[in-house]
């Protein structure tokens, strides 16, 4: 049994630091892909099939959101679950086997992506035998996780672990139910559902991976790392109450908006819809806990180039929890669905929240994590930020007008009913948003870079602060 | 749908959206013994983590209080909870769908019928057309350009139709059957395994050097002498007839012209002699109707006239 005295900081620390290396390895194959659309022609990848978009860009999705988000959430979880809890993280040795059953996931995932090997269904591609690999981890994940709340020494459970909970205890559902696969070889299983069910049950997933990876979890971090680098008190108790259990509840209806005017019955697409729509105010809870807990210390924001980066992330999570909501009423969707006004609105809330938040988070976390003061370079941080904030910026803009551009070539008729414009027309006015996208994409991709050599020379530049991992002895009351 | 799913999904569906009214209530109680609003709950985590007791924002609240009411609503009036389809009775693929059709038929169905009675070769060829030929452009660039180009110039597999050679045929009336009922091009397996008539690799080899020669290529004479054995005995003669020179009632191609559908190398010869082809023009009749395949029949006439 190790040491009960001091938290777990070792799986922290090898977590924290492959969310930087998985990030800069997803967002280079992003900006690869981004440069296939905008150069088909390129000699690079032309014809070698491992490199064609159609294999790469799951790569790239898988990497973003399991790999880096993965990362993110992995460290923070745990980081912040033994804190909270004032308890070293349960489980012994299951901690760490999460930590190298995940990273075996994503080497095998960015093995078999690339040859092609895909069960074809988004955000959740890999093959049956990694799903069950997937399963496991996930399942030890929430022993872990529990078991350090369970054991707890605080009688009450802090918010941010609400959050993360659901995330956890959702995520091992959604998986396990949308990958019911039957296998025919090690390589190929066949969904086990038959046709508008499977598609379904595939939004159903695809929709609260959003909800519950990308946003329950995330606003599990936030609600740690806000208030600890603003030093002040979480906005409002109730607000957290209400929104958690609103968001929770009503994420699970909104998958049937992915499939607005398809083969799915109306009732489930008018259902779909409504409860979308419903998300919007208890999106919009935890946005406003998170920048009014800034409210007394708004002069930080001048000087703290962390909290601008957490700042700066819910100002895009607010912004993308209206758009989608706005996106899922039928009328809209009619317009936007299948352009890359989609692409936009996904990395408004990708760049925009998930990795803001992490990468402020990481800049919270790393000093701590390896006993320095703070980070080698706060003015590399800046930069970082200015970097970041441009280049998601300009991606997005970019995005909306060629997605609005598109939804309206696409509808556009002649005077007698045909279509005014072919599809080859549209791909064509494109380029130019594909071009300002790259750099979009480039840019932030750069922005990891800086943060990579920043986490270097900190983690290199040797022990500046004691460390802080001893577990305070639990309070008299 | 069964009564027991209805009734499950409704019961699911009415207690969420209750359930948030129930938890705004819940949340905004005050509680004996609570901290004062403002001020922080009294509990401290890793150190400094405090909340404040502050109340819900006002506007946040009557945001989310109109998002409910507009889900009740919107699943009064339309299919939404389980088998009740809502007081309006809206569908999307039968009331919108049906509505949104004839609301086209009745905007675009006199324009196209202002032709119907104008022959295809009129239309195709006389200057005072030039607006039909223009529609009829515009709709194969709807519906054909997918596989015979946007200059109608084909590609591998799809024929060329603006060079005046035709499979089925170039009369009017062989164009505007072709749109309407589609074509079926099968050429026959001759290579081994499931279906092929298996004649063998020297026969193949020995045919297609006929078939070269047919359109006046270059090949070893000799060759070419057994395979014109070859193709009168195997059935080669049935489609592309005596002489190679094609049969139009068949879609069998004229193999004396130079002209390939699917490429004229020696390879690709043996390729379509050994695993044989099979070539669709799907039919359009039902999904455009007369007025348009008569209108698509006389552009395309019109891009071989030219």
């Amino acid at each position: 049994m190790e040491s009960q005295t001091t938290y777990n900081y070792k799986v922290v620390r090898q977590f924290a630091i492959m969310t930087v290396v998985w990030g800069i390895v997803g967002m280079l194959v992003g900006v690869i892909v981004a440069a296939q659309l905008a150069f088909p022609d390129f000699a690079l990848w032309d014809g070698i099939s491992f490199l064609s978009y159609g294999r790469l860009r799951p790569l790239h999705t898988n990497a973003v959101i399991f790999a880096f988000g993965g990362s993110a959430l992995f460290a923070t979880s745990y980081y912040v679950v033994q804190r909270t809890s004032q308890a070293r993280l349960f489980g012994g040795p299951l901690a760490a086997f999460t930590f190298w059953g995940w990273m075996a996931i994503i080497v095998l995932a960015a093995v078999t992506l690339p040859l092609g090997i895909t069960s074809g269904k988004e955000y959740a591609e890999l093959e049956w035998p990694i799903d069950l690999l997937i399963a496991v981890v996930w399942v030890s994940y929430a022993i872990v996780f529990f078991g350090t709340v369970a054991t707890r020494k605080v009688k009450h459970i802090y918010v941010a672990n609400w959050f993360f909970g659901a995330f956890i205890l959702t995520i091992a559902v959604l998986h396990i139910v949308n990958s019911a696969f039957i296998p025919v070889s090690l390589t190929k299983g066949y969904s086990f559902y038959p046709g508008a069910i499977d598609a379904m049950v595939q939004w159903w997933y695809g929709h609260n991976a959003v909800g519950f990876f990308l946003t329950t979890a995330f606003l599990g971090m936030m609600y740690y790392f806000v208030p600890k680098q603003a030093g002040r008190p979480v906005y409002s108790y109730r607000l957290s109450v209400v929104h958690f259990w609103a968001l929770i509840s009503t994420y699970m209806w909104a998958g049937p908006h992915h499939l607005h005017y398809t083969a799915l019955p109306d009732w489930a697409q008018s259902v779909g819809m409504v409860f979308s729509l419903i998300l919007l105010a208890p999106s919009w809870g935890g946005m406003i806990n998170g920048i009014m807990t800034l409210s007394g210390a708004w002069h930080k924001l001048r000087t703290d180039p962390v909290l601008k980066f957490l700042i700066v992330s819910l100002s895009f999570y607010g912004m993308s929890t209206f758009e989608g909501p706005m996106m899922s009423i039928k009328t809209v969707n009619a317009l936007s669905h299948y352009t890359d006004w989609t692409v936009g609105h996904v990395h408004s809330g990708a760049l925009g929240w998930v990795a803001m938040v992490s990468i402020g988070s990481l800049y919270y976390l790393i000093p701590r994590l390896f006993g320095r003061v703070q980070m080698f370079s706060m003015a590399l941080v800046e930069l970082h930020f200015w970097i970041a904030t441009i280049g998601v910026v300009l991606y997005i803009a970019a995005m909306w007008i060629a997605g609005v551009m598109q939804g309206l070539m696409w509808r556009a008729v002649n005077a007698d009913g045909t279509l005014t414009y072919s599809f080859i027309e549209s791909v064509e006015r494109t380029y130019p948003f594909y071009y300002v996208r790259l750099l979009g994409g480039a840019m932030f991709l750069t922005g990891m870079l800086l943060m990579a050599y920043n986490v270097w020379k900190t983690v290199g530049a040797g022990r500046t602060a004691d460390a802080d991992d001893a577990i305070p002895a639990p309070a008299a009351h | 749908m069964s009564s027991f799913w209805s009734g499950w999904i409704i019961v699911l569906t009415v207690a969420n959206i209750l359930g948030c009214f129930w938890l705004i209530w819940w949340t905004m109680r005050s509680r004996a013994g609570e901290a004062a609003q403002g001020d922080v709950t009294g509990h401290t985590w890793d150190g400094d983590l405090q909340e404040y007791n502050n109340p819900l924002p006002r506007w946040w609240l009557w945001l989310f209080y109109i998002t409910l009411f507009f889900a009740a609503a919107y699943l009064a009036l339309y299919p939404g909870l389980g088998k009740f389809g809502g007081f309006l009775g809206w569908t999307s693929h039968g009331s919108q769908y049906q509505a949104e059709m004839d609301k086209a038929a009745e905007k675009y169905d006199p324009i196209f019928k202002q032709y119907a009675a104008v022959a295809v070769t009129d239309l195709a060829a006389k200057p005072e057309y030039q607006e039909a030929r223009e529609m009829g452009k515009r709709l194969f660039l709807t519906y054909c350009m997918q596989c015979h180009g946007s200059d109608a110039g084909g590609s591998r597999g799809f024929p060329n139709l603006t060079d005046g050679d035709w499979l089925w045929g170039g009369s009017p009336e062989q164009i505007q059957m072709s749109i309407a009922n589609g074509r079926t091009g099968m050429m026959p397996k001759h290579g081994p395994g499931e279906g092929g008539l298996n004649i063998g690799d020297e026969k193949i080899d020995q045919v297609a050097a006929y078939v070269m020669s047919l359109a006046g290529r270059n090949v070893d004479a000799a060759k070419a002498e057994a395979g014109k054995e070859v193709f009168m005995t195997v059935g080669c003669l049935a489609c592309h007839g005596m002489d190679g020179t094609g049969n139009q009632m068949l879609g069998g191609p004229n193999l004396t012209d130079g002209t390939w559908l699917y490429g004229g190398s020696e390879g690709i010869i043996k390729q379509t002699i050994t695993n044989g082809r099979a070539g669709v023009m799907p039919a359009h009749k039902d999904l455009l109707g007369d007025e348009k395949v008569h209108l698509l029949t006389a552009y395309v006439i019109s891009l071989s006239n030219q």
